[in-house]
């Protein structure tokens, strides 16, 4: 990096080849004699440090390490950056560094995964320190130009001023100067209360694009020759292409060729993907299916239950007391098993992504939730160094998790190392999205809970049965082959700590890993454990004669931030004043992702299977609000998400394979389902919560719990589309 | 070979006359903002306007498609203005990924068509679009923001 170049060389030298997609940057360095390197973005202005670069015309371009997929943090992230750097919103623009460019510079932009509602939360800290350094720079060479301290100048939206001679200059204009300065060491971040940017609901960075068609997804990527593929992996997990017949295809039009894809998979690439596709359902491929077609859900459900069977050995995820003993010997006891499915993404835009393979270099372009990840996959399928590897990124249609893994980007790189030079775009039917997610874990819970004689809840055990995504995913993070995660929202402390105190509880999971891959689903195992909990302790209520909020608040006397948000739900829906006529309310509380949040519904039911939903309220605590007209869409979206999955979600599994191929066999929930959200957010400061996630988990307990309110019946397994429980 | 008449120029495609609308205006035609997302005519995420009426381009052949007047996203803006959908959609922040947005955009500008002041009910029989983001509440505000202009 601190070689001498000239800068048009270098400049030159280091431009990435994104011209095809417009996106991304490019990195010049030049050493100026006697001073610190000046890197340059594409188009030669300097960064002022690895998070800003400022342009001669004042505009400020924010690098955004972190992915947008809807969330809305690539505005978040930029809020926090420019809150600091005290430029002039209307002139922030954004990008997205490379992960090899990142790479290259010891990870200068630190992580770029988003996932686990982190993307603003574990990275405002240095992002802001990006922006204040920035800052700092630029008003020293001011000071510098005009031989003043630099303390006695002054910024507001990009202009510095020193008000004792009057003088006043430009973010741009001193851009130059303020890139050859040495950054300062430390720098103070602002107190929130002085927060102008933050905390406003400002309107998104990246919309007009998404309104006109010109938005690139990775679905959109163009590159000159290039070509198309379809794929089919074995449709059991775990099985393997046994053969496939070639020539029964290779005359058909626009078809270039067929290529294997691992062990496990087939892709046709042809001229256009429809008739990639139109090939590949027409190629006989014989599949070794393996001992993984014997599995159904029939027989995944069954193990789980096994599971359930106290013999049977499980991790501790949380424990006070001695739960079995005070249940033994208590005067009353209620005892309830729940089960949760597979669900699928569905993300709107299929998996793709496009690679560019030659001898020594190899470019994907493609939506990913996790830039390194993907560059490691490129790197691993390439099998090319580092240095002459890299992933463009672009939007993504959706991530929700998904695009968390790096299966098709891996696949996209098998396929193109078999035609060198020739860009190829691989894109899932999907059919194909469908029967090779990475699925929200299968589990099942039985919960026991105690009572004395006057009706206080002595005891609680809480055991899980199922699936680990850590164990498939990152077994790496397993603690003695404990999943920590399993154990999301009924933890001991943490980021998703239980909100009750219980004198004896005990909290388990008695692990089974079914050939399904699980993985990532937004609200993770936050959506099974706040059902199960937030409807058993509806039912805890109910045994115990007390109203459930009432029930839930002498729990949660220890746990004043989880109360904070359920009271501030409990008053917004009125839940002291009776609801409507034929209407019923609901209610669930619970921790996830560094935030504190609580849901309620109110509910009709028409001949006991015809809900409808008429009010949703929902609050959350997540220290501080970025933004929060995204922090309500989020809200909002993830009820939308959360609904879909307990209405209509639900992967069922036969012969080994997922059964759902289509939104017609997983539907999703559409505009007239969906009553208004209203948000009550109460950020209660001194901590970073995530946003993305965690309201997910409160939305279907708060359905459920209503719908015992409306109907006496209590709902234990999802989805209700198998129990002919639709909307009204 | 088919011809076919997009945003208002007569374009002559090498495509074959089955192939689905969807795909001969993505890949024959270069127009890439109508979104693939199910095939199978669900989710509306390749929702056009052909004459006028908001199809499902992926349910509709090339064959079907010739000699009619068919709008894509791309085409909505006229004389370089965006449409009132388009600029309510900007205004009201109405998008999250926006994968599904522009057959929501060209389903919504359909029903302000036929019903330039639609009700919830209007919105909730003719808006029929899968929205896994969920801006659904968005979709709706902007709808009687711009009915109410």
């Amino acid at each position: 990096m601190n070689k001498h170049v000239s800068p048009k060389m270098n400049r030159r030298a280091f431009v990435i080849g994104t011209a095809a997609v417009g996106a991304g940057l490019a990195i010049g360095l030049d050493l100026p004699f006697g001073g610190p390197a000046v890197v340059r973005a594409a188009d030669g202005s300097p960064e002022i440090g690895a998070w800003v670069v400022v342009r001669p015309d004042d505009t400020v371009v924010i690098r955004i390490a972190r992915s947008e997929m809807g969330q809305g943090s690539l505005t978040g992230l930029a809020q926090l950056v420019a809150e600091e750097l005290e430029c002039d919103w209307s002139k922030v623009t954004t990008e997205y560094p490379t992960p090899g460019q990142s790479v290259a510079r010891k990870r200068v932009w630190g992580d770029f995964s988003t996932g686990g509602s982190r993307g603003i939360r574990s990275s405002q800290d240095y992002v802001r320190k990006g922006g204040a350094t920035a800052r700092v720079m630029l008003i020293e060479a001011a000071a510098n130009e005009w031989k003043v301290p630099a303390s006695e100048c002054t910024v507001a939206r990009g202009v510095i001023t020193h008000k004792a001679s009057g003088r006043s200059t430009t973010y741009g204009k001193v851009a130059e100067a303020a890139a050859k300065l040495t950054p300062p060491a430390d720098v103070k971040l602002k107190d929130p209360k002085d927060w102008t940017i933050i905390g406003k609901g400002l309107l998104r960075l990246d919309t007009a694009d998404k309104t006109t068609g010109a938005m690139t997804y990775g679905i959109d990527v163009k590159l000159p020759g290039m070509l198309n593929a379809a794929i089919k992996d074995c449709p059991v997990f775990g099985g393997k292409l046994k053969s496939y017949d070639e020539a029964k295809v290779a005359g058909m039009k626009g078809v270039k060729k067929v290529v294997k894809v691992g062990d496990t998979a087939v892709a046709v690439v042809a001229d256009t993907w429809w008739h990639a596709k139109t090939a590949l359902e027409a190629l006989p491929i014989v599949w070794d299916e393996g001992d993984n077609a014997k599995v159904s859900s029939e027989s995944i459900a069954k193990w789980l239950a096994e599971g359930l069977d106290n013999d049977q050995p499980a991790y501790v995820g949380n424990k006070n007391g001695d739960a079995k003993a005070a249940i033994a010997g208590a005067a009353k006891k209620v005892e309830a098993v729940y089960s949760y499915p597979y669900q699928n993404h569905a993300t709107m835009e299929p998996m793709n992504a496009t690679a560019l393979y030659t001898a020594d270099k190899c470019e994907v372009w493609c939506g990913t939730q996790n830039g390194e990840a993907a560059f490691a996959a490129v790197l691993e399928a390439s099998g090319l160094p580092a240095e002459k590897c890299d992933v463009h990124k672009v939007m993504l249609g959706g991530g929700f998790g998904r695009r968390g893994q790096t299966d098709y980007v891996r696949q996209a790189v098998m396929i193109a190392k078999q035609m060198p030079g020739t860009p190829v775009k691989l894109l899932w039917s999907r059919e194909e999205d469908m029967a090779h997610g990475r699925y929200h874990p299968i589990t099942q819970c039985k919960m026991t809970g105690a009572f004395d004689a006057n009706n206080n809840l002595v005891a609680l055990h809480y055991r899980l049965s199922g699936q680990s995504i850590l164990f498939s995913l990152r077994p790496e993070a397993l603690q003695n082959g404990m999943d920590p995660a399993a154990f999301q929202g009924v933890a001991q402390s943490g980021e998703a700590a239980f909100g009750y105190s219980v004198p004896n509880l005990l909290v388990e999971h008695a692990m089974r890993n079914p050939h399904v891959p699980p993985g990532f689903w937004r609200g993770v195992n936050v959506n099974h454990n706040a059902i199960y909990m937030e409807c058993f302790m509806d039912e805890l209520a109910h045994a115990a004669g007390q109203d459930p909020l009432e029930f839930r608040r002498k729990l949660m006397g220890n746990h004043p931030k989880h109360l904070a948000v359920l009271n501030a739900v409990a008053e917004k829906i009125g839940w002291s004043t009776p609801a409507p006529q034929g209407v019923y309310r609901g209610i669930a509380q619970v921790m996830g992702y560094g935030s504190y949040v609580a849901g309620a519904a109110e509910i009709s039911v028409t001949d006991g299977s015809k809900i409808k939903v008429h009010r949703i309220v929902a609050s959350t605590d997540p220290g501080y609000v970025v933004n929060p007209a995204q922090v309500e869409r989020q809200i909002a979206g993830s009820f939308v998400y959360g609904l879909s999955a307990l209405f209509y979600g639900g992967c069922t599994v036969k012969d080994g394979k997922i059964e759902q191929t289509n939104f017609d066999t997983y539907n999703s929930m559409r505009i007239n389902e969906m009553p208004k959200v209203e948000s009550v957010m109460v950020p209660s400061g001194g901590f970073w919560g995530g946003v993305g996630e965690p309201t997910i988990g409160v939305a279907a307990p708060a359905v459920l719990n209503a719908y015992f309110a409306a109907t006496g019946k209590r709902i234990r397994s999802v989805p209700l589309r198998d129990q002919n429980i639709t909307f009204a | 070979m088919a011809n076919l008449t997009i945003n208002g120029k007569s374009l002559t495609l090498d495509v074959e006359a089955d192939t689905p609308l969807l795909w001969a205006i993505r890949e024959n035609a270069g127009l890439t903002g109508t979104k693939y997302g199910c095939g199978i005519a669900q989710c509306g995420a390749c929702t056009v306007h052909i004459d006028g009426v908001a199809t499902r381009s992926c349910g509709v052949s090339v064959a079907e498609a010739e000699g009619k007047k068919i709008t894509t996203i791309e085409g909505l803006a006229s004389g370089g203005v965006l449409h009132k959908v388009q600029q309510a959609w900007i205004a009201k922040d109405v998008p999250q990924c926006g994968y599904c947005q522009s057959g929501m955009i060209m389903a919504v500008a359909a029903l302000l068509n036929d019903k330039p002041k639609p009700t919830d009910a209007d919105i909730d029989e003719a808006i029929t679009n899968i929205c896994r983001c969920g801006t659904f509440q968005q979709v709706r505000e902007a709808i009687h923001t711009i009915a109410a202009a």
